[in-house]
């Protein structure tokens, strides 16, 4: 009697231990997956070179790099099955001296990017909580 | 007076561009002039400005309850998202005319450290708001002291990005330390009390996306009057924030006691401009 309960217990242990190392990739799928990224990234790159304020910082950027790289991450943050393979935040960077006005010209441009993809409030909020974890790394640099 | 609203309007007029601050991030003006919510002074300061540029904000308010009116206007500066300093002043007077009060009320606020929105930690501020009432005849007849006080008080604010529900919260503590009667309007201290207190002030905002914002708030109330009673403010709000220029609130009010007459309830509008 006692050996089934401490084994259907142990079975409850291990399926939840299974359920934490399983990557939760929500996220990733309400965006769209990989083609609700590029899209959402597509329409980011646009907003960003309307936004005045900023659009100095990409002069000498490639595009095409850049909208990669874009993908990559998102698709990482979002917890989707994606490596990343561009640079980390802080050493990215490091030298373009980013003030707290253009971190939020940028943030607000990802804002329109997930408005006009169709994204939900309620998952561009989840989203927006993961970009605001990094400004520190990004900001006066 | 005038000559500060017209350099406000004359500082909007001159500038380009709004500080870089995301919108809604500087809350609106409380009704002694300092940025928070309707009642509370928040640690957010007025404007838009970030560390590197200026804020300013402007407001007119209006409340209407059973048996009086109040009025409000104001402007604020903030300068590098460190120091806030504003003025307003306040109107109240009784339906039948026969009370008629007012005040200005001059407040500075030192943000000491944290981001509303960047940091796990809350935006902490410091701040006093120097009340000079009118009308010491009407505060002596009712046993109220003093026609001028300082008000001290300490705000947390946080803005919580993905709350429950997957939406944004703002909320906010503030503990007072003040001695004045119905703001200040009705004199500092009296007859029942003639020390500070410390008082509790508190409000929560839902953001239902950003530009617009549903909640409560909370503002305790010293009772120093033997003759008239004080309680504690609440207030239900929507505020509708259109663009980075521009926000209005809407408010349902409950007073309590107010002037010796009971259940003292109703509405609660405000406009602000912002930069």
């Amino acid at each position: 009697m006692y050996r089934k309960v401490w084994l259907s217990l142990l079975l409850v242990v291990l399926s939840a231990c299974q359920t934490i190392s399983k990557q939760d990739d929500s996220l990733y799928l309400d965006l769209g997956g990989k083609v609700g990224i590029s899209k959402i990234i597509d329409i980011f790159i646009y907003e960003i070179g309307e936004t005045e304020e900023v659009v100095h910082h990409f002069e000498d950027t490639d595009l095409d790099r850049f909208r990669e790289k874009q993908i990559e991450h998102l698709c990482l943050l979002s917890g989707g099955p994606c490596v990343y393979t561009g640079d980390e935040m802080l050493p990215v960077h490091q030298g373009m001296n980013i003030s707290e006005s253009e971190f939020n010209a940028i943030t607000n441009a990802m804002i329109r990017a997930l408005d006009t993809a169709g994204i939900s409030i309620a998952i561009r909020n989840r989203l927006l909580a993961i970009i605001a974890a990094m400004r520190a790394d990004v900001i006066y640099q | 007076m005038k000559l500060i609203l017209s350099l406000f309007f004359f500082t909007i007029a001159t500038q380009i561009s709004a500080g870089g601050k995301l919108i809604g991030t500087s809350g609106v003006t409380q009704v002694e002039g300092s940025a928070g919510g309707g009642l509370v002074p928040w640690a957010t300061l007025a404007g838009y400005g970030t560390r590197d540029e200026q804020g300013a904000s402007a407001f007119f308010s209006a409340v209407t309850v059973d048996d009086f009116k109040m009025s409000a206007y104001g402007v604020a500066f903030s300068y590098h998202d460190r120091i806030e300093a504003s003025i307003a002043h306040q109107k109240f007077q009784s339906d039948d005319k026969s009370i008629r009060l007012s005040q200005n009320v001059l407040g500075l606020k030192i943000r000491l450290f944290g981001d509303l929105v960047y940091t796990e930690w809350p935006q902490v501020a410091l701040g006093m708001q120097y009340k000079n009432a009118t009308n010491l005849s009407l505060i002596k007849s009712i046993g109220g002291e003093g026609e001028h006080g300082t008000d001290f008080y300490l705000a947390a604010t946080k803005a919580w990005l993905d709350g429950p529900f997957h939406h944004n919260f703002v909320l906010n503590t503030s503990l007072r330390y003040s001695k004045a009667n119905q703001l200040g309007l009705q004199g500092f201290g009296g007859d029942k009390r003639n020390r500070h207190s410390w008082l509790l002030e508190s409000s929560l905002g839902l953001f239902i996306n950003r530009n617009w914002v549903f909640g409560v708030e909370y503002r305790q109330k010293p009772d120093n009057l033997n003759s008239l009673k004080e309680d504690d403010w609440k207030n239900l709000f929507i505020t509708h924030l259109p663009n980075k220029a521009f926000s209005v609130t809407a408010a349902l009010v409950d007073l309590g006691q107010l002037g010796g007459r009971n259940d003292q309830s109703g509405a609660y509008l405000s406009l602000q401009l912002i930069y």
